[in-house]
């Protein structure tokens, strides 16, 4: 945009105008070394692929095209040769230039990658971006899958990955179907006793849905701090949580003694559900696995 | 002094245009284009589209807030008193929420002539308007009430605090983490763009400040003193004010919340070289943006290639540095 323009195309005409032949020199060699962006040609092969957002990392492993990841982000912990990569920083907030110093020839970006200034910088330094969509059901895996596949050059690969998840998927959600679906709270976090609670339109109901499941929680959209009046009024036959995540993790104990949250019937079951927040929330090629891991779990509280 | 912060503010820039998460280094880079050899896209693009912005930036941000809140102390004549104090880091940072949360309300046109801009504009509005607000409570029949403004500022705070609390509470996961990034402060989005904006209104408002300097340090007397000295009181007050909030206003837009150098360096600078506006305003402009820089180049290579919010780097270094002077000088302090 306006910034590279400043610096890139507008020198050529400047070095035109007469002046001192040392000047001129240095301001043509400037202005050359600036214009570079246009000689340099899109690699044909790309082997040095940074990958943003823990999905995205997943699937590209999946594909078996883990080896031509050179750098990764914050939320990519799975699979555990992932971890030994460079860490980039945050998805949402990544610096431009940590992200150049990998030297990656292509950026697979889950969607709300950013900031954009940060984007813009690396369009200026013509590193190729893809944007992978983000969804909560079956066919956003696909979509997921098509879109990375694509990306890397590897089309066939790809149909057959997401063929083969889909059909997995299939499977999984025809032996989670239950007559009475059971009430499910998913808790994000229990910070100091309050309740942070997923409502619609997140991929904690998502992932409930598809093991046969239904949202406890109604009535508003993402993640909310929800009171213990409601909590109880919801009256969940389970408890979902994530494990492993830092803050997120809330203790099987802390949720026994919370006055509201041990009053439901998932308490009284004792039907507290923990699994990977990747897993759970991911919506890649190991969904059906959390779908599997949930179903059990919620067959159990309802049997 | 003045020359010795000029050479250390010149040091730590150069050091700073050679240093980042890449291995792409300015010198040598500047001796192959003089060469005639080119450099790559890549490397161009780190050198003079991300340091140098981000180096320019954060001279202007540092310069601002320092000088800032030594304009602050010497007007309220208190010690504590910070840019925050006229409203303006709430108003901007209820600003910023605002344009978080609620941007998707603009409409499309506007979201699209401001891009990702809606925030910076947006917290800068926020800002001037608080502070505007603020200096109106506390003038009345054309004088402006010092005590009524610290008052009022506090109240005002709380204030934005609430509303802002209840954008927060509506904001969805994605939005909080662009909320408490934001908050965090950094010169990561530094741009050209950003630096053409928000520069001339810094440089105006610094530029300003030397002819504060004089009344400022009759002001240290009292009003009814500084009056008797024939300094225009309620006229200075209202250019410091508007200053301040010009330059912070500025600063915070494009830099989100970075604490501790408007606070830290006035008074740094007061042990070292006394209370005299004269001296104290240019060599807090120095220092400030020496400092800041300083903490840019750690906050993005200590954990390269990710980067460390700098508000974390300037309150984790600087609080203990701050407390050894305070203990050592102790009876410096005592007014």
């Amino acid at each position: 945009m306006a910034q590279h323009a400043m610096v890139g195309p507008q020198l050529p005409g400047i070095a035109r105008v007469p002046m001192a032949p040392g000047l001129k020199a240095t301001l043509l060699a400037v202005a050359m070394a600036l214009a570079w962006p246009c000689a340099q040609a899109k690699a044909e092969e790309v082997e040095r692929v940074l990958s943003l957002g823990g999905a995205v990392t997943e699937i590209i492993y999946a594909l078996g095209e883990g080896d031509r990841v050179v750098a990764r982000d914050t939320t990519s912990t799975f699979p555990a040769e992932a971890r030994d990569l460079p860490d980039v920083g945050y998805v949402r907030s990544l610096s431009p230039e940590g992200v150049l110093s990998v030297a990656p020839d292509l950026i697979v970006a889950t969607d709300g990658s950013g900031p954009a200034e940060a984007i813009e910088v690396l369009q200026a330094a013509e590193i190729p971006l893809v944007t992978v969509p983000e969804g909560y059901d079956a066919a956003a895996i696909r979509l997921k899958i098509e879109t990375i596949a694509e990306a890397l050059g590897v089309p066939e690969q790809g149909a057959t990955l997401a063929d083969r998840v889909e059909a997995d998927l299939t499977d999984a959600i025809e032996a989670a179907r239950m007559d009475t679906p059971p009430r499910v709270l998913f808790i994000l976090s229990l910070q100091g006793g309050r309740i942070m609670a997923a409502g619609a339109g997140t991929g904690a109901q998502g992932i409930i849905e598809l093991a046969g499941g239904v949202n406890a929680m109604q009535g508003f959209e993402g993640y909310r701090q929800v009171s213990e009046e409601a909590v109880l009024l919801a009256a969940p036959d389970v408890i979902l949580m994530m494990e492993g995540a830092g803050d997120h993790a809330a203790d099987r104990r802390d949720v026994l003694d919370h006055p509201a949250l041990g009053q439901t019937p998932a308490a009284r079951a004792d039907a507290i559900v923990r699994q990977p927040g990747l897993l759970l929330l991911g919506f890649g090629p190991r969904t059906p696995e959390a779908v599997r891991a949930l179903s059990g779990a919620f067959q159990a509280a309802r049997g | 002094m003045l020359a010795g912060l000029t050479v250390l503010l010149l040091v730590i820039s150069a050091i700073s245009l050679t240093v980042g998460a890449s291995g792409a280094n300015l010198w040598t880079a500047l001796v192959q284009i003089l060469r005639g050899e080119q450099i790559g896209l890549q490397e161009s693009v780190i050198l003079f589209d991300i340091r140098l912005p981000r180096l320019v930036m954060g001279i202007l941000v540092g310069a601002a807030l320092a000088v800032s809140g030594a304009v602050m102390q010497g007007l309220f004549r208190n010690p504590l008193a910070d840019p925050g104090l006229v409203g303006v880091s709430a108003g901007a940072g209820l600003g910023a929420i605002s344009a978080i949360v609620l941007g998707g309300l603009l409409p499309l046109t506007m979201r699209e002539g401001l891009g990702y801009y809606t925030v910076p504009v947006a917290a800068f509005l926020g800002g001037w308007f608080t502070t505007i607000l603020l200096y109106r409570l506390s003038t009345s029949r054309g004088r402006t009430s010092v005590a009524v403004m610290l008052l009022g500022g506090i109240a005002l705070a709380a204030l934005t605090g609430a509303l802002s609390g209840i954008l927060i509470y509506m904001a969805d996961d994605a939005q909080l983490r662009d909320l408490t990034f934001w908050g965090l402060g950094s010169l990561a989005g530094a741009t050209w763009e950003k630096v053409f904006v928000a520069g001339p209104l810094i440089v105006l408002a610094l530029a300003a400040t030397p002819f504060l300097a004089r009344a400022l340090n009759g002001l240290a007397l009292g009003e009814a003193a500084a009056a008797h000295l024939g300094i225009p009181v309620q006229r200075m007050k209202n250019i410091s004010i508007l200053t301040v909030a010009a330059a912070v206003g500025a600063a915070v837009a494009v830099s989100g919340g970075i604490g501790f150098i408007g606070i830290v360096v006035p008074h740094l600078l007061r042990l070292m070289i006394g209370p005299d506006h004269r001296y104290l305003l240019p060599n807090a402009a120095l220092l400030g943006a020496s400092l800041l820089i300083l903490a840019d180049m750690i906050s993005r290579s200590i954990i390269a290639p990710a980067e460390l919010p700098i508000g974390i780097v300037t309150a984790t270094l600087g609080g203990p540095f701050f407390l050894w002077i305070l203990l050592r000088n102790r009876s410096l302090l005592d007014l």
